[in-house]
């Protein structure tokens, strides 16, 4: 019998996660990896993952395809051997052997332990009901998604970066989430005290309830988890615990095949264990005392591990000072070396401005610094790190070093950009997915790439949580050149030109349908896209009242269809309530339709109406049948429109009220329903300072007083809140009328397509509003003289029309006619 | 591969850069139709990111957006865009005097 013996060494490698893979990665890019066959067993089902973007996939920002790195096909392209679900059970130093819990056994000439580490488990009872979970891997993550389908209340243990993503993912999932932290404040070790005080504010606004000084004593519950017990005696129940307290080395292996282990196991400067035939990189190594939880040191000891394999001893590796940022939509955090100040010859540079929500502190140790926390300003964080690792003498800047990059160096004479040509070429600027400088350039020059949309695609820099937008765009700037193009905010890609160029072409050149805005402003897509479409024909919309034929096709679902179309394609239906008022006879005909039309969920809105949900499509047109007879019209909830005018009672029933309130939330109303707008408009009328219909988070709110009526405009109650500005105070609601109907053409004439108020109000800024409503009668006449007109063609109720049967064939199924 | 070819009916039932769903479906899944200037095209009426009815996104060119998360999906191929990745069923689609008929896949028989 011939035997062919494979003259390839045999490199076995013991982990299929981030680190191993990377390192197998970069081993592959050298040459000497021909003389290797390669062998990986994982523990977990899955190819391998960017574990990092567990958050994201909890939050619902991506799903598990797409956190995928390597694909089973790299497996099979690049001749490695893939055992999935199959962990190694030990390891034979003597014999050169692994033993897989299987029962599989296989020899190697090198070997790479990367098993990474395991969620640390507080000494506490409870840990074993069903209901608790660590937040490590893609089974936890399953089990989360389970349970917040089917429970309510979340706790998690653990204030830091994995324990804050896991609470917001849960609470973008729709659970309610308590969560649970041991310090005083959060992310205590990245964040100082102020820092994370102000993470825990924006946190609490966003609806997640904190227990800090929070010793867990127990987790409790007879057959599942039912909540959680504090050392205090406070307890807080619970569907769902998730553990998230820290991390420890996975060294059993390691340890009982006798390498030297300390906390983790312990490597030297070429990533070699004790055994020098065995290496190891990842979370479950030690180097110089330190072990490692974020993942740039793990590309660093890749690559030295990668090159070591490949028989280049020159590569060492040395830890660096490294950055931490939060993935939490909204929410801007960075962090890097010294928290505070080590002793009194260190100085702590300190810039707060509660109203922006900003805090800068920097710390300088020898007229160097060594430290830099920035919290909701995070754009000049790396600029800060590379001051840290090049150790650059900063006291020429001192003074100005704290209010950033751009004032720092302005007064030093330096060039205010970013020195990319001095970047190292291994920086890594997307740590997310580990993308360095040198593929950056690489990529945007082979590629001949002009665009960060496609510098993202290509190389995926900048593409997870966005943070280094900014040094992407520079970068590409840098390596392009002329040819990059700006970052002119266009309407969308199929143009170069901006919101501001078409809506003033379109009246200056009276152009009158979307073909002839594309053609006027060389649009690079004949139909245009889903982004531009929505937005021309608002436009035109908006400038040729009684003139421009709306474009159904150019509508998005809920304005085309006149509903809100709901996660699983049902549909919500919310009539008209005009000021919150209602009748007897207008919630019989809603109880009725809910009961015949079987509506799983009856709920009254924040905007004081009532909100039918899980209608389904095929039965929208006899709904509406059904409401208009009972007089009632479309509530717009579903369209960038008018959508409520929220009141309170007023002076016809309140004891402290000074006008009707209720009255003139009418009379706004009727003036106003049906318009088409930038955005959805909300408005208020509260009938004395009081301002019970909290009309001054609203995008035009009126609060009456004795002498009459202040007029406020550009509040958001949303994410980010944003108070009114003060307009005018006026005596009458005539007056009140008037002023509304100036504003709100301003806002539909000037404003960008789906730019709320309060956006476009601190654009613009306020006095640019008043200049044009509040000092220019005329203007305000004729502003006030334009919305009337438009609403004359605006003001058909959608619903009634398509309970006469408009549109019908867009509420039917095709039906098979015949099998042919 | 044997294919199943059902009658849904007229051309104008659809509308210009429109669809329409289906009344039945292929292996439990929902089947849309959409129409644009350049043919008609079938796809299984789910996007490969959150499985959003397609047939309410907005059509343009041979491309449709995902109503839920704006994931462009090629109406040829059933391909997502790039950089997303992913794709959902593509049928094969025939006009006959005028009436659209949808390809559905049968199931294939395996020779003994």
């Amino acid at each position: 019998m011939n035997m062919i013996v494979d003259p390839r060494q045999h490199l076995v490698v013991i982990g299929n996660g981030m680190a191993g893979m990377r390192t197998v990665e970069e081993f592959l890019k050298h040459e000497e990896s021909h003389r290797f066959r390669i062998t990986v067993f994982g523990a977990e089902p899955h190819v391998n993952y960017n574990r990092i973007m567990l958050s994201s996939m909890l939050a619902g920002d991506k799903n598990i395809d797409e956190i995928v790195i390597n694909p089973r096909d790299w497996y099979e392209e690049n001749g490695i051997r893939l055992y999935t679900g199959d962990p190694v059970a030990s390891i034979d130093r003597a014999a050169k052997t692994v033993t897989a819990a299987s029962g599989l056994r296989v020899s190697y000439d090198q070997l790479l332990i990367a098993t990474g580490s395991r969620p640390l488990a507080p000494p506490i009872p409870g840990l074993d009901l069903p209901g608790v979970c660590a937040f490590r891997d893609i089974a936890d993550v399953d089990k989360m998604l389970e349970a917040a389908r089917v429970h309510k209340r979340a706790v998690v243990i653990g204030g830091g970066l994995l324990g804050l993503e896991a609470a917001w993912g849960l609470k973008q999932r729709g659970m309610s989430v308590a969560l649970v932290h041991l310090m005083p404040t959060l992310m205590e070790r990245q964040l100082d005290a102020a820092a994370g005080q102000l993470l825990q504010r924006d946190l609490d606004r966003r609806g997640i309830a904190f227990f800090t000084n929070g010793q867990t004593e127990e987790i409790s519950g007879k057959e599942r988890v039912e909540g959680v017990q504090l050392a205090d005696g406070r307890s807080i129940p619970a569907d769902l615990v998730v553990l998230a307290i820290g991390i420890r080395p996975n060294i059993d292996l390691a340890r009982a095949a006798g390498l030297e282990i300390n906390r983790g196991i312990v490597v030297t400067d070429d990533m070699r264990t004790s055994d020098p035939a065995i290496f190891a990189v990842g979370e479950c190594v030690e180097h110089n005392g330190q072990v490692f939880g974020l993942v740039a040191p793990l590309w660093d000891q890749a690559k030295v591990c990668a090159a070591q394999l490949a028989s280049d001893e020159s590569a060492l590796y040395a830890s660096r000072e490294l950055s931490t940022s939060l993935k939490i939509t909204g929410i801007d955090v960075f962090s890097a070396g010294a928290l505070m100040a080590a002793d009194a010859a260190d100085d702590e540079i300190t810039l707060r401005d509660d109203a922006r929500g900003i805090y800068k502190k920097i710390v300088l140790r020898d007229g160097k610094l060594v430290g830099a926390v920035l919290y909701g300003d995070v754009g000049d964080g790396q600029w800060y790190l590379r001051l840290m690792r090049d150790k650059q003498d900063v006291g020429a800047m001192r003074e100005r070093l704290v209010f950033g990059r751009a004032i720092a160096e302005a007064g030093s004479g330096k060039p205010a950009e970013p020195d990319f040509a001095a970047m190292p070429g291994d920086t890594q600027v997307c740590g997310c997915n580990g993308v360095s400088k040198d593929t950056i350039i690489t990529t945007i020059k082979e590629k001949n790439l002009t665009s960060l949309a496609d510098v993202r695609a290509h190389t995926k820099a900048s593409a997870s949580c966005g943070q280094c937008t900014c040094v992407v765009e520079g970068l590409l700037a840098f390596a392009a050149g002329s040819s990059a193009k700006k970052a002119k905010k266009t309407v969308c890609e199929c143009t170069e030109a901006s919101h501001d160029e078409v809506r003033q072409g379109i009246l200056a050149r009276r152009l009158k349908t979307m073909d002839e805005v594309r053609a006027a402003f060389a649009w690079k897509k004949k139909e245009g896209c889903h982004k531009c479409r929505p937005a021309l024909n608002y436009y035109l919309l908006c400038a040729w009242p009684g003139e421009y034929r709306d474009d159904s096709r150019s509508r998005f679902v809920n304005e085309r269809v006149h509903a809100n179309i709901q996660k699983d394609g049902t549909f919500s239906v919310v009539p008209r309530m005009w000021g919150g008022l209602t009748t007897p006879g207008e919630l019989r005909a809603l109880a009725a339709v809910a009961e015949k039309f079987e509506i799983p969920t009856v709920k009254v809105t924040g905007g004081q109406r009532i909100d039918l949900l899980g209608a389904k499509k095929e039965d929208l047109p006899a709904i509406w049948a059904d409401l208009s007879a009972a007089g009632m019209v479309s509530g717009h909830a579903y369209g960038k429109a008018l959508r409520t005018v929220k009141t309170c009672v007023g002076s016809e029933w309140c004891r402290f009220g000074t006008q009707d309130s209720t009255g003139l939330g009418v009379k706004l109303e009727k003036m106003c329903w049906g318009s088409w707008m930038p955005h959805k408009v909300k408005m208020a009328v509260s009938g004395c300072p009081r301002n019970c219909a909290e009309a001054t988070i609203k995008d035009l709110g009126v609060v009456c007083v004795e002498a009459g009526y202040d007029i406020v405009v550009g509040g958001n109650g949303g994410i980010e809140v944003r108070v009114t500005d003060p307009l005018v105070r006026v005596a009458t609601e005539e007056e009140v009328l008037e002023y509304t109907g100036a504003f709100l053409q301003l806002y539909r004439e000037e404003a960008h397509y789906l730019e709320r108020t309060a956006p476009w109000v601190a654009r613009v800024g306020i006095d640019y509003v008043k200049k044009h409503i509040v000092e220019d009668c005329e203007t305000r006449r004729a502003l006030h003289a334009r919305f009337l007109h438009s609403q004359r063609f605006a003001q058909d109720d959608p619903w009634a029309e398509r309970a006469k049967g408009a549109d019908r064939g867009e509420f039917t199924r095709l039906p098979e006619l015949a099998e042919v | 591969m044997n294919t199943i070819w059902k009658n849904i009916g007229p051309l104008d039932k659809i509308p210009l850069q429109g669809a329409r769903r289906l009344g039945f479906r292929h292996e439990g899944r929902p089947i849309a139709v959409f129409r644009t200037s350049g043919g008609v095209f079938a796809l299984i009426d789910e996007c490969p990111h959150r499985q959003g009815p397609l047939s309410e996104g907005l059509i343009c060119g041979t491309t449709v957006a995902c109503p839920l998360h704006n994931w462009v999906i090629d109406l040829q191929s059933g391909h997502a865009a790039a950089p997303d990745e992913g794709a959902t069923l593509a049928l094969p689609v025939r006009i006959v005097e005028g009436e659209v008929h949808i390809g559905l896949p049968a199931a294939v028989e395996r020779a003994a």
